[in-house]
C-alpha cells in the first residue's frame, strides 16, 4: 500500500490559505462554494491562475512572506467588506508543475458588479503587492523571474534622497 | 540592535546591526556589492509593516524586512 501525505495546508487566517504543493481545484473551489452558498449571495466569481508552459520550464517555485501576505489580505478582506463582499485566495509555496495551479482567488458578493469589479483590482494588487517571489525550475534549478516581477508600492525607499 | 532579514531571492542570512535609522541601513545596503542593487527596487519593512519615510527612527530588538520585487501566481 502506497500513503501519499497529499494534503499539508495551512490557513493563515481565514479565507486565507497556503499549500505546500499544487492547489487542488476542485477541492478548494467546492469548499469555498459550500462555505458562502447559503448566504444568498448572488455572485460567485473565481480566478484560477495555471503555470503554463513558457521558456522550457519545468515548473514555477515560490517563497512567500507570511506576516505581510496575512496583513496585505486583511487590508482586502476589510475593503470588500464595506462593499458587502468575501474574497478567499489560496496559493502553493514551493514548487509547482505546468499545467497545475498555484494560485486561487474568489470573490463572493450579493450582486454581479461589486464582484466584477473587486475581483479585478484584486488579482491585479495581488500581483503588485503580495509579498511573493517567483522562481522558473529549469533542469531542477530555480531561477529568480526578475523580468516578471514588480517592485513593491514602498519600494525604493531606500536610494530616496531624503532631507 | 536591530535584526535585519533578506526575502526571497536576495539569498543572504539575516544579520544582526547596531543602527538608529534607514538611513544607516541605506548607507550599509549601498555599499554593499551583494545589495546595493537590490536597495534600488525593494520594499521595506519594519516589525512587519511597510515603512516609506527614510527618516524612520529604529528601536532596539526592531525586525527590519528588506523585500525584493514580487510576482505571485
Amino acid at each position: 500500500m502506497v500513503i501519499k501525505y497529499l494534503f499539508y495546508h495551512q490557513f493563515v487566517g481565514v479565507d486565507l490559505e497556503l499549500h505546500s504543493e499544487p492547489l487542488n481545484v476542485d477541492e478548494i473551489t467546492s469548499k469555498w462554494y459550500k462555505e458562502t452558498n447559503n448566504l444568498n449571495y448572488g455572485a460567485f466569481i473565481t480566478f484560477i491562475g495555471t503555470i503554463r508552459e513558457e521558456n522550457g520550464i519545468e515548473a514555477l517555485s515560490f517563497d512567500i512572506y507570511k506576516p505581510i501576505l496575512k496583513t496585505w489580505f486583511e487590508a482586502w478582506q476589510k475593503r470588500a467588506k464595506e462593499q458587502g463582499a468575501i474574497v478567499k485566495m489560496a496559493h502553493s509555496i514551493g514548487d509547482v508543475p505546468i499545467n497545475k495551479s498555484s494560485y486561487i482567488s474568489a470573490v463572493i458578493s450579493p450582486k454581479r458588479r461589486v464582484a466584477l469589479d473587486l475581483i479585478d483590482e484584486f488579482v491585479e494588487d495581488f500581483k503588485a503587492n503580495a509579498p511573493i517571489w517567483k522562481y522558473d525550475v529549469i533542469d531542477g534549478k530555480r531561477v529568480y523571474a526578475k523580468d516578471r516581477s514588480t517592485p513593491m508600492s514602498g519600494a525604493g525607499i531606500l536610494v530616496k534622497e531624503s532631507n | 540592535m536591530v535584526k535585519v532579514e533578506f526575502l526571497g531571492p536576495i539569498g543572504l542570512d539575516s544579520i544582526e546591526m547596531d543602527i538608529k535609522s534607514l538611513k544607516e541601513l541605506s548607507i550599509y545596503m549601498k555599499n554593499s556589492n551583494e545589495l546595493k542593487d537590490w536597495a534600488i527596487n525593494s520594499a521595506v519593512a519594519v516589525n512587519d509593516v511597510i515603512v516609506t519615510d527614510i527618516n524612520y527612527e529604529l528601536k532596539d530588538g526592531d525586525k527590519i524586512s528588506i523585500l525584493p520585487p514580487v510576482c505571485g501566481g
